[in-house]
């Protein structure tokens, strides 16, 4: 496909990314099982007066597309794309605790309507008066890459110059309970640095925002275009995976040989990192190897941490210590293919060219 | 682009009928659907008329073949797609790349609110995890999409009132990109009492029975349902008989207020400009719009003003189908898209129940009879929603 | 009328906002305080909880809510009916 540039991106997370300077730079060290972002000044983006009804990923949201688009030089986005799996939690348990402990009496609009799915996008294009395209995914494991997938058909279409997309979800109490009970997570604190030798079932809970302004234009700050994006739901068995990355990597005209840098996303669980170990043994098995969810945490639409993450590897042509997991990445990083599977279920493939 | 993309059948069931013939049925015979609540289970039950489903999840899990316990929001969404799919002439759906590709705004929250009841007093160990494991918007959709055997794309979207329509631009895009041959696009909602209550801190809700349009209304009726149509790719029309094109659609942003239209509609304004645009039409070429009509004051009057700065003096003949059906919510925008495809294929001009007072910003009214026949060839669709989300959608004879 | 104040702040979350810098006259609406139509059903809600005062029709609204002398007026007119 032709090459989708990344032009600007933002990212709020459990890392120090909302900052700048070099990647991981000042790694942030846990030893919990639920990270919660680094969070920066959000009325640096958002009016005080308005800023009284947001809830965390709102203001997340809000952030993470503010500095993609600063980053990118574009004032006016020509499509907003959000892709969130669990969407705003915070409201929803307000406004359901609520109703039950109050029988259905008294009850307040400002968290229902911020409970919404689309609240995050209505949210930036309300900020940014911008009347474009505006769409919400809400598709568990996919929900970053629908995001994208459409980002890219629309800006294929021609009459749109700079897309913004984004993933982003967080955790509340009740979601982290409820999660914990369906037994997703570490039975006992891992130190994330750790995490992904741990040989236990489980992983960390994590949650965050990643925009990108994207266009089919370079930028002047662009490293990296998005020249691949596929998704495959509810593999049968490994063989299906490992299938449809050779596949993939066909379709875009390359070969597992020009891949400088492979990009999982190990959790540290041992029964889902299985499928990691699978792939790069029957793929790659002499590839360099980095992941990325010892920093952000387990979520739906980590990927949309993922791939800020590779895209700032591709500009400092680095790929830092503490996202390494095996071998050394060539000197010169070209191609960079990110991996990711949620759960088991839902499985991404997104490539990234440098430019 | 040069694909085009075509409406292969569609599948309904809503308030006024379990399939799309009923729904026809209740419109020739004018019967609304809104009644007393009878299945969900609220405070309010004599206070808001409601547009139900009229079946109880029993009855709805045997229509569907799934079990009882799962959310009545995936089980109307089965039964809707699978008429859609059926009415389609594909037959084994495992012979093409198919797309599912559903709205939805609350997905399996008519279980997690019972959950809620008893996890509250104990986070820990009260409520059983089995009401809260299809909690996901997604989690619904794919329900629906195993029990289907679509495997090659499925994807969900939550933009409040627009969701369904918003599927069908996204499963059109799908097509003419060549990824699937086949989407079947559209949203499901069921009543819950989180959405019940959540329109009433808004005090939208009318306790009588809705006037979309009238200049008496005083708010909507929520209602229930799924709705679907089947996208399917040029190559793939040529051997079937389609209802007709999808010729059409945009998506803008209000910008203005997170729930309130802006005055002149201009997020309304710019979604069916932009639709009217990619199909090449002019205004007077529609012949019809299923309107957004939810039967607020702000919804009507600035889907009204921006119809009129639109279409004036060429006024198609328009109707909410929302006063049958209720507000469906993310269902609404595949209910009516299938409507509204059937409106070309059959000349259908449905009424707009209860309306006797003109507007007085306006200078038309809706239509109130039942019609077929007509001579029409261009349909638009409305949908618009919180976070100031507005769809419109053009569907085209050949 | 600084009981009232303290709950609105309270209730809608406003930020850098004391009782002290709310002006008994001053619009609470638009260019005033800031409040849209929003706030104003959370002030319905409000007088419900705190005044047990129902207001069934939204669009008395902006009357009511104008200003805080005139929430108070209107609260106390209402107390006195119902005494």
């Amino acid at each position: 496909m032709s090459p989708i540039y990344i032009n600007g991106s933002g990212c709020i997370s459990p890392q120090e990314t909302a900052t700048g300077g070099l990647l991981l730079a000042s790694l942030r060290e846990y030893e919990q099982v639920r990270l919660a972002t680094v969070d920066p000044d959000y009325k640096q983006w958002i009016d005080v007066k308005q800023i009284r009804r947001m809830s965390r990923v709102v203001k997340m949201g809000v952030g993470a597309a503010n500095l993609s688009l600063e980053e990118a030089g574009v004032a006016m986005p020509d499509a907003i794309i959000t892709g969130t799996a669990y969407g705003c939690l915070d409201d929803t348990g307000v406004f359901l605790t609520k109703m039950v402990n109050q029988q259905e009496e008294m009850l307040t609009p400002t968290a229902f309507i911020q409970s919404t799915h689309n609240t995050v996008g209505g949210q930036i294009s309300l900020l940014l008066g911008c009347n474009a395209y505006n769409n919400t995914f809400v598709h568990r494991g996919f929900s970053f890459e629908n995001s994208l997938l459409d980002a890219i058909m629309i800006l294929k279409e021609g009459s749109a110059k700079h897309v913004l997309a984004g993933g982003l979800d967080e955790i509340t109490n009740y979601s982290h309970d409820i999660l914990t009970r369906f037994g997703l997570y570490k039975k006992a604190p891992v130190k994330t640095m750790e995490l992904l030798n741990s040989p236990t079932r489980g992983t960390i809970a994590g949650e965050g925002a990643a925009f990108f302004t994207l266009s089919m234009e370079k930028g002047d700050h662009a490293a990296a275009a998005v020249t691949g994006l596929s998704t495959l739901y509810k593999p049968m068995w490994e063989g299906e995976v490992i299938g449809h990355i050779v596949k993939f990597l066909e379709d875009n005209d390359c070969t597992p040989a020009d891949i400088d840098l492979l990009l999982t996303g190990r959790n540290g669980d041992i029964d889902q990192d299985e499928m990691y170990e699978e792939v790069a043994a029957a793929l790659f098995p002499d590839h360099a190897e980095a992941s990325f969810k010892h920093l952000c945490g387990e979520y739906p639409t980590a990927t949309a941490f993922g791939l800020w993450m590779a895209n700032r590897m591709m500009a400092e042509q680095a790929v830092p210590a503490a996202a390494a997991f095996y071998g050394k990445a060539p000197e010169r990083l070209r191609k960079i293919l990110l991996y990711n599977h949620h759960q088991g279920t839902h499985h991404s493939l997104i490539l990234l060219t440098a430019c | 682009m040069s694909e085009k993309v075509w409406i292969a059948g569609g599948g309904v069931i809503c308030g006024i009928g379990l399939n799309l013939r009923e729904c026809l049925q209740s419109f020739r015979t004018m019967q609304p659907g809104m009644t007393t609540m009878q299945y969900l289970s609220s405070v309010h039950r004599n206070t808001f008329p409601v547009a139900e489903v009229k079946a109880d999840n029993d009855a709805l899990a045997d229509m569907a073949r799934m079990p009882e316990n799962i959310s009545r929001t995936a089980l109307l969404s089965l039964i809707a797609a699978r008429e859609a799919w059926q009415s389609s002439g594909l037959q084994d759906i495992s012979a093409y790349r198919v797309g599912f590709v559903s709205g939805n705004t609350v997905g399996g929250m008519d279980k997690t609110e019972d959950f809620f009841t008893q996890f509250l007093p104990d986070t820990a160990r009260g409520g059983r995890l089995q009401q809260v494991v299809h909690h996901e918007c997604g989690s619904v959709t794919e329900l629906v999409a195993d029990a289907l055997g679509v495997r090659h794309h499925v994807s969900t979207i939550s933009t409040a009132c627009s969701s369904g329509a918003n599927a069908l631009m996204y499963g059109a895009r799908l097509i003419r990109n060549n990824i699937v041959d086949v989407v079947i696009a559209g949203g499901t909602d069921a009543l819950t009492r989180f959405t019940l209550n959540g329109f009433n801190t808004l005090m939208i809700l009318d306790q009588a029975a809705c006037r979309p349009f009238d200049n008496t209304r005083t708010g909507l009726n929520l209602g229930e349902g799924a709705g679907y149509v089947v996208l399917v790719s040029d190559s793939l029309a040529a051997q079937l008989h389609p209802w007709c094109r999808l010729s059409g659609f945009a998506n803008a942003n209000d910008a203005y207020h997170q729930t309130a239209s802006s005055p002149d509609g201009t997020g309304n304004y710019l979604a069916m400009k932009g639709a009217l645009d990619m199909s090449g039409l002019q205004p007077q070429q529609i012949g019809y719009i299923n309107l957004h009509g939810t039967g607020t004051q702000n919804n009507d009057v600035s889907e009204g003003i921006a119809i009129n700065r639109l279409f004036a003096p060429h006024f198609p003949a328009m109707s909410s189908t929302k006063s049958f059906t209720g507000h469906t919510l993310g269902a609404s925008g595949g209910i009516e898209a299938v409507f509204s495809a059937l409106s070309v294929k059959e000349g259908i001009i449905y009424p707009n129940a209860r309306f006797e007072h003109q507007m007085k910003e306006l200078p038309f009214a809706p239509a109130t009879a039942y019609s077929e026949h007509n001579d029409i060839h261009h349909v638009m669709s409305n949908s618009f929603g919180f976070g100031g989300n507005c769809s419109s959608l053009v569907f085209s004879g050949y | 009328m600084e009981d009232l104040k303290k709950q609105i702040i309270e209730q809608l979350n406003l930020q850098e906002v004391t009782p002290e810098s709310i002006s008994n006259d001053q619009p609470l609406f638009k260019e005033g305080l800031g409040l849209d139509s929003i706030d104003a059903l959370e002030l319905i809600v409000l007088l419900q909880q705190h005044y047990n005062i129902r207001i069934a029709n939204p669009e008395q609204g902006p009357e009511i809510f104008y200003s805080i002398r005139s929430m108070a007026e209107f609260i106390t007119a209402q107390q006195t009916a119902k005494a």
